[in-house]
């Protein structure tokens, strides 16, 4: 996005792009490049969800026979998860975390090329499966034994090799973003006073860490299962298939909170820049989103409810889990106590930032329902938890990222994006998200099982209310790549600042933001006195 | 959600509605409060922003509010689920067992076991892009898409699991492929059933009548075609359909006998054939034997199914191992499993002309 060249070896036309893109080591280049990445993950992992919705518009096979179908719900999960709200997350840390505590760039820039790289390697490697014999993998994106390993198709192979290149790069990715925030803030800067997007992506990082080689161990223990004469996961050779949901969970509920914690951090940002008043509570978010990172290790067995877990592990996991709705609350109620008595705008950003909490909330609320282990037993695999998970992702991860892209774009780019295509965008994908998830609460309710290919009629009226919603929202996300390009390409140009009482060190910056940033440490706490931190940089 | 007919679905009830009407009232409050601001605290109307950004009561008060509502849902979830999982004193036991993609019943206490497979016909379930265009006439020749006058569409079976009302009934379930769940709303029975592994569930129906459900664990391709129904009746009715069921037996095994002795020609095996293999058969290989990818072989001019006859006989009766092709030996008759070889080796461009008795599959078992 960034339209410098100064650092280009003389090479010429195609050469030097290649070179530029494939061997920088800038973060604001890296970052670009992993949101570009992720935008194009979410338009493909977006066109399997339209072929979902489409084939379930109505009762019937019509356009995706029931094997093919699987695959498009399984790519879909793996897609949107590591190959869209992660790097999307993880090229906005690129972008704002070296701005918003005075660092000149990471502190490990060339493992941050490397981390970055590994992605459309195993990005490739994952999609070509849809190419092979056999077809895509098509057990889900939990990958439950024994469906993946003994009844998996060969194509699972590729898929096992990719989650490890994507693991790889995450938690390269998270060592980078920790090592960053621990060495390389402002002179004074002390922890308690960093922007809460940083620390919400601190708790991320060590959450990555942790969890993504759980992944790793068990998709290798997959393998040796497929390939090596291992039972792990069959109860043949003495092994257990509920061992792969204890080890996948383990990884799996952490990696949840690796979805949503970032986008914490934005709202965190961007709520008081317009209630123009300061955040309130900042230690008490601080406290809250550690310790839902500590939950998020506890609570795994709550997916787990039916598969026939002893009487007090299931207690146990049911009141873990609904101790999670307290520090949850606690920053919802934090949100709502900044915008008290402030003295609100509601640009994009804002309109983006509250639906994040409004509807992340509702999300939040059939997370409780489902925490109840008796109701759980008629919640479990039906689409009431595909609703719950769509609402904590959709309005939450990604609203949040499309909140934290108008918020940051100007600064990036240097022009204002277009204030009324902006609100046009919000308004018509807020309606869209609900008109397609919120009737999922219902068919869940009424008994619809997720994961079929085909339902009863019963089900029909709401899931062609989804589908509709799901169409919709579809074009709305075009839109928004339109409202990017035209904002890159120009418009308005953005002051320094850009908002008018936005607050960190980002806004001392000039925009867009030179490719160098903060070669000396800047001052910190920010003082009035920001003409000399322009002249600085 | 559905209020279901046992004692526990209704204590399931219960909570899901208590819980869903505090996350309303909490809703309502905090989006209430949000509109509030939302509304009052712009700045056309409230220009000048407060300086507050901390207070300490506050922020303990609505953390111990929330803990005393999680308590206080906790302890009646608490209650019920120690009840769900009490097991004991069942007056008697199914087994049930998943398999890719139909669920056998076995009741332990009597000599009874089957297989129950979706009802619903393929005709009904595949339709060209839109249906408009492909109407078919019903019974009344009046077109319409016969899906559309089928109201358990999806959620009827061949044959049902049969129960007694007012009697605890202990399931037993368990696997022979995947992991499959066996769900039937009403009674808010979820179970997962796991290969290798058993789990335990129970139901007590007070009302006769018939209640459907489906398997809720994706288990492959035809994950979506796996319904549970149960089909409760008064205890002296249940008590006759068993005592029925050891009739049909005898008799069953009457006919095979007779079956074996008869020498059947290459006409009337393939009738049969035909039947058996559009059944169990042509969901994976096709109904034209073209099969689909590697996955699910051609049928038509395969090796097998063109190749020496108790080749061909073994992958029909005992499968093949790590593939979803299942062992049919123990889900078919020994004419319908001779009548579906001999179809496969005379249908479409196979013509072997071969004859497979059901003597031959007997003395195969």
């Amino acid at each position: 996005m960034v339209a410098h060249a100064e650092h280009v070896p003389h090479r010429s036309g195609l050469a030097a792009f290649i070179a530029r893109w494939t061997l920088t080591t800038n973060h604001k280049e890296i970052g670009s490049m992993y949101l570009w990445f992720a935008f194009t993950m979410f338009f493909i992992g977006g066109a399997l969800a339209m072929g979902i919705r489409l084939e379930l518009f109505m009762p019937g096979i019509q356009l995706i026979d029931p094997g093919f179908y699987n695959q498009f719900v399984t790519m879909h999960g793996l897609i949107m998860v590591f190959g869209a709200v992660m790097p999307a997350f993880v090229g906005l840390a690129n972008w704002q975390i070296p701005l918003m505590i005075g660092a000149p760039d990471m502190a490990l820039p060339r493992l941050n090329n490397f981390s970055f790289w590994i992605l459309p390697f195993a990005f490739t490697m994952l999609l070509s499966s849809f190419f092979m014999d056999g077809g895509a993998p098509n057990f889900g994106w939990t990958f439950y034994a024994p469906l993946s390993t003994t009844y998996g198709p060969d194509s699972t192979d590729f898929f096992i090799f990719g989650v490890h290149m994507m693991g790889i790069s995450s938690v390269l990715g998270a060592i980078n973003i920790m090592v960053t925030i621990f060495n390389l803030r402002a002179p004074g800067m002390k922890l308690m006073e960093m922007p809460l997007f940083v620390w919400t992506w601190l708790i991320t990082a060590f959450l990555l860490i942790t969890a993504m080689p759980v992944l790793a161990g068990v998709v290798t223990m997959m393998l040796t299962d497929r390939h090596f004469g291992t039972s792990f996961f069959s109860a043949d050779g003495g092994g257990d298939p509920l061992i792969f949901q204890h080890v996948f969970w383990f990884f799996g509920h952490p990696e949840v909170y690796i979805m949503i914690l970032p986008g914490f951090g934005i709202a965190s940002e961007i709520i008081p820049t317009f209630a123009r008043k300061k955040l309130f509570g900042y230690n008490s978010m601080v406290y809250a989103t550690a310790s839902i990172a500590f939950l998020s290790y506890i609570v795994w067995g709550h997916h787990m409810f039916a598969v026939g877990m002893p009487l007090w592990v299931e207690m146990t996991f049911m009141i873990c889990t609904m101790f999670i709705a307290v520090p949850t609350g606690v920053k919802v109620f934090n949100w709502t106590a900044t915008m008290w008595r402030g003295a609100m705008t509601f640009e994009t950003p804002m309109l983006f930032a509250i639906a994040f909490v409004v509807l992340f909330t509702i999300g939040g609320f059939s997370g409780l329902m489902l925490a109840i282990v008796p109701a759980d037993f008629q919640y479990h695999d039906t689409y009431f938890v595909v609703a719950h998970f769509h609402y904590t992702l959709y309005p939450g991860a990604i609203f949040g990222t499309m909140a934290a892209v108008y918020y940051w774009l100007p600064k990036w780019s240097g022009h204002m994006y277009d204030e009324r295509l902006g609100k046009i965008h919000f308004w018509t994908a807020t309606i869209a998200v609900n008109l397609t998830f919120f009737p999922m609460h219902f068919s869940g309710l009424a008994g619809m099982p997720r994961r079929i290919v085909d339902y009863s009629l019963q089900f029909a009226d709401f899931n062609m209310l989804s589908s509709i919603g799901a169409g919709l929202l579809g074009l709305t996300q075009l839109f928004f790549l339109y409202i990017v390009i035209k904002t890159i390409r120009g418009g308005k140009p953005a002051t320094d600042k850009v908002w008018e009482s936005a607050e960190g060190l980002e806004w001392t910056i000039p925009s867009p933001a030179p490719l160098h940033t903060f070669e000396t440490p800047p001052a910190w706490p920010i003082t009035d006195a920001r003409e000399d931190q322009a002249a600085r940089v | 959600m559905r209020e279901g007919v046992t004692e526990m679905s209704q204590r399931i009830h219960t909570i899901h509605t208590v819980s869903l009407w505090i996350c309303i009232v909490i809703g309502i409050i905090v989006f209430g409060a949000m509109a509030y601001t939302i509304y009052a605290h712009r700045r056309s109307k409230h220009p000048e922003p407060a300086d507050f950004h901390e207070h300490l009561g506050v922020e303990i008060i609505w953390t111990i509010i929330p803990v005393l509502i999680l308590a206080g849902l906790a302890v009646p979830a608490a209650k019920t689920l120690i009840d769900i999982e009490d097991n004991s004193n069942a007056s008697m036991t199914v087994l049930i067992t998943g398999s890719q993609w139909k669920w056998h019943y076995q009741y332990l206490d009597a000599d009874i076991d089957y297989y129950s497979n979706l009802a619903t016909p393929t005709t009904q379930i595949n339709s060209c892009l839109i249906d408009l265009f492909c109407d078919l006439p019903d019974e009344q020749g009046i077109a319409k898409p016969l899906r559309e006058s089928n109201e358990n569409y999806l959620l009827e079976v061949d044959k049902p699991l049969v129960l007694p009302a007012n009697r605890k009934v202990r399931f037993l379930m368990t696997s022979n492929d995947v992991i499959h769940s066996w769900w039937v709303p009403d009674f808010a029975v979820k179970q997962d059933a796991l290969p290798g592994f058993i789990n335990e569930a129970w139901a007590n129906v007070p009302e006769p009548g018939t209640y459907r459900g489906q398997c809720t664990e994706l288990c492959g391709k035809d994950h979506a075609y796996m319904p549970v129904v149960v089909d409760v009746r008064p205890e002296a009715e249940f008590d006759q359909w068993v005592e029925d069921q050891r009739i049909a037996k005898e008799l069953a095994s009457g006919q095979a006998v007779a079956d074996r002795e008869k020498t059947w020609s290459l006409a009337e095996l393939m009738e049969i054939g035909e039947g058996v293999y559009s059944t169990h058969c042509a969901t994976c290989h096709q109904p034209n034997g073209e099969g689909q990818g590697t996955t699910y072989p051609a049928l038509d001019g395969s090796e097998i199914a063109t190749g020496p006859i108790p080749v061909h006989i073994d992958r029909v009766m005992n499968g093949k191992e790590a593939t979803e092709m299942q062992a049919w030996a123990p889900q078919l008759s020994d004419r319908d499993l001779a009548a579906v070889v001999t179809y496969e080796r005379n249908a479409w461009g196979n013509t072997t002309q071969d004859v497979v008795q059901p003597r031959t599959i007997f003395e195969n078992r």
